[in-house]
């Protein structure tokens, strides 16, 4: 029997603002610009939201910052936190609220000005006392401990991984919105300054300002907005750790429980799948997403990239938009995995427009590979 | 009960591995449960869900299970290690491994706990290839 919630909930609306560079403006403005341009891609207006799934870095009461800042008095607010997860994560109680009659308008919303405020993450993140005396630079320290073990274990190379940043800028490359859109060699990304071993610049993701937003009705209701529904026919969270050293393997996370459960709710197998948006923070996340979720054998993610099998034209459409690598990273991605996956779904892409997507998954990843959070979203055809 | 009355009493677990370090000590804690050894400290076993712990001094051999070289200008300090230790008896720890150059520490690597005067003094858990 199918999941109770596969498809009830539906995307009806998707904006974005501020990406890139927004000089002079706050994390608040940047989120407003992104919820008008969702309400205004969804026919809606701000009086009609009733229901806050906000997050920001800078803000440790968001539900309530983002709903005085935008006016409004939700019914039903939810602003957990689980880093650049949050907004892939809130489908779920987004989903919930609204099967529930809690809410009838569901509004996720991210906004950051993390470039233009200096280039340092904005954060109220807390890191452990038992790692904070040895100097670890977060986040890049954790990914690189993972890639080091990764290369280890299976023999993965930085050829391999960089393979992974050569075909996100494939991809940017075809999306205006994009930052980093210039060609990119995989000599490019070998020489790259040296971050944290083995990582280089170039297996980092950006630091831009951005926001995003995302509007959600009941599936009954999804018909009657402007563009076609996008329904979310899986959600689910996994973690099992905060801190990297508290990680059981760095080589396996917490995606190979979340997408299982995810694909489970929505009654598909990876194989099905159309478009694959992975938050794509390091190279190395990519590569861990593409085996946990079951794209590829544990430990075959570095043979599998080879040879621009995620780029366009590729065997597998990943991260279309150019992901954090390329296209922007304003230091929580996770929505725009979800921004990305509906204009593909609704044939909006352009130049990188897939043929006929009808099924996306998209992989949000929070922390140092902590939270794992995995969504599948599907056409209306797809119920 | 009275177990469980004492693990909540007096001072935490944070305070008393670092007074375990002061006095030159490398204790962590085990489940009563499970024989199994864990770190960081914490009140409750990660194995066992209860406050059934006690505190062994472990002998600070380990293995390299990764490790990463910060790059850094030479004029900031210059490059540095950071490395995760898996104790001999169990539990993993954030590290520096010194002794070596930071790009030659190994994953695999077997070495030696030393503690050290961290920022501010507070002492730390450094190690050293065995």
């Amino acid at each position: 029997m199918a999941h109770p919630l596969r498809g009830r909930a539906a995307i009806v609306g998707v904006g974005v603002g501020g990406l890139g560079e927004a000089p002079g403006r706050t994390s608040l403005d940047i989120l407003s610009e992104a919820v008008v341009h969702a309400l205004g891609d969804a026919g809606l207006t701000l009086g009609d939201v009733d229901g806050l799934f906000p997050g920001t870095g800078a803000h440790f009461t968001p539900s309530l910052d983002v709903a005085e800042y935008l006016g409004i008095r939700p019914r039903f607010s939810d602003g957990s936190m689980t880093g650049g997860s949050s907004f892939v994560a809130h489908l779920l109680p987004a989903a919930m609220a609204l099967e529930f009659g809690l809410c009838r308008v569901a509004l996720v919303c991210y906004g950051s000005n993390q470039k233009t405020a200096g280039g340092k993450l904005v954060t109220l993140s807390r890191n452990s006392p038992y790692e904070e005396p040895f100097r670890p630079r977060y986040p890049i320290t954790a990914y690189a401990l993972a890639a080091a073990r990764h290369m280890h274990e299976f023999g993965t190379t930085r050829a391999q991984l960089a393979e992974i940043a050569v075909a996100a800028r494939k991809w940017a490359a075809l999306n205006p919105e994009a930052t980093m859109r210039a060609p990119l060699s995989l000599e490019d990304v070998l020489k790259a300054r040296p971050i944290c071993d083995p990582l280089g610049l170039l297996d980092c993701c950006l630091v831009s300002d951005g926001g995003g937003a995302v509007i959600l009705v009941r599936a009954e209701r999804a018909r009657d907005f402007p563009k076609p529904p996008v329904h979310v026919l899986g959600c689910a969270h996994a973690h099992w750790h905060r801190n990297i050293t508290a990680m059981p393997e760095l080589v396996r996370t917490a995606a190979s429980e979340s997408g299982p459960r995810a694909l489970a709710m929505a009654g598909c197998k990876p194989a099905d799948i159309d478009l694959v948006m992975l938050y794509d923070a390091f190279t190395i996340t990519t590569l861990l997403f593409l085996e946990d979720l079951g794209f590829c054998p544990k430990g075959e993610g570095g043979r599998f990239v080879e040879g621009g099998a995620i780029a366009p034209g590729g065997r597998l459409a990943v991260n279309t938009n150019g992901g954090g690598l390329s296209a922007y990273h304003p230091g929580m991605y996770g929505i725009f995995l979800l921004i990305e996956a509906v204009r593909q779904l609704r044939g909006e892409a352009g130049e990188r427009q897939l043929a006929q997507p009808r099924l996306a998954l998209c992989h949000a990843n929070g922390g140092v590979l902590s939270s794992q959070v995995t969504a599948v979203l599907g056409t209306a055809e797809t119920l | 009960m009275t177990g469980r009355d004492a693990a909540f009493a007096g001072p935490g677990p944070d305070a008393l591995f670092e007074e375990g370090l002061k006095a030159g000590r490398l204790r962590i804690q085990r489940c009563q449960r499970s024989g199994r050894c864990f770190f960081p400290p914490r009140l409750l076993s990660p194995y066992s869900g209860t406050p059934e712990v006690e505190w062994v001094e472990v002998s600070g051999r380990g293995t390299v299970y990764s490790t990463t070289v910060v790059r850094q200008r030479p004029e900031r300090g210059g490059d540095y290690n950071i490395a995760l230790v898996d104790l001999e008896e169990g539990g993993r720890m954030m590290t520096r491994v010194e002794g070596v150059p930071p790009a030659e520490v190994r994953i695999g690597m077997r070495v030696k706990a030393r503690i050290a005067s961290g920022p501010e003094g507070a002492p730390v858990v450094l190690f050293d290839p065995a």
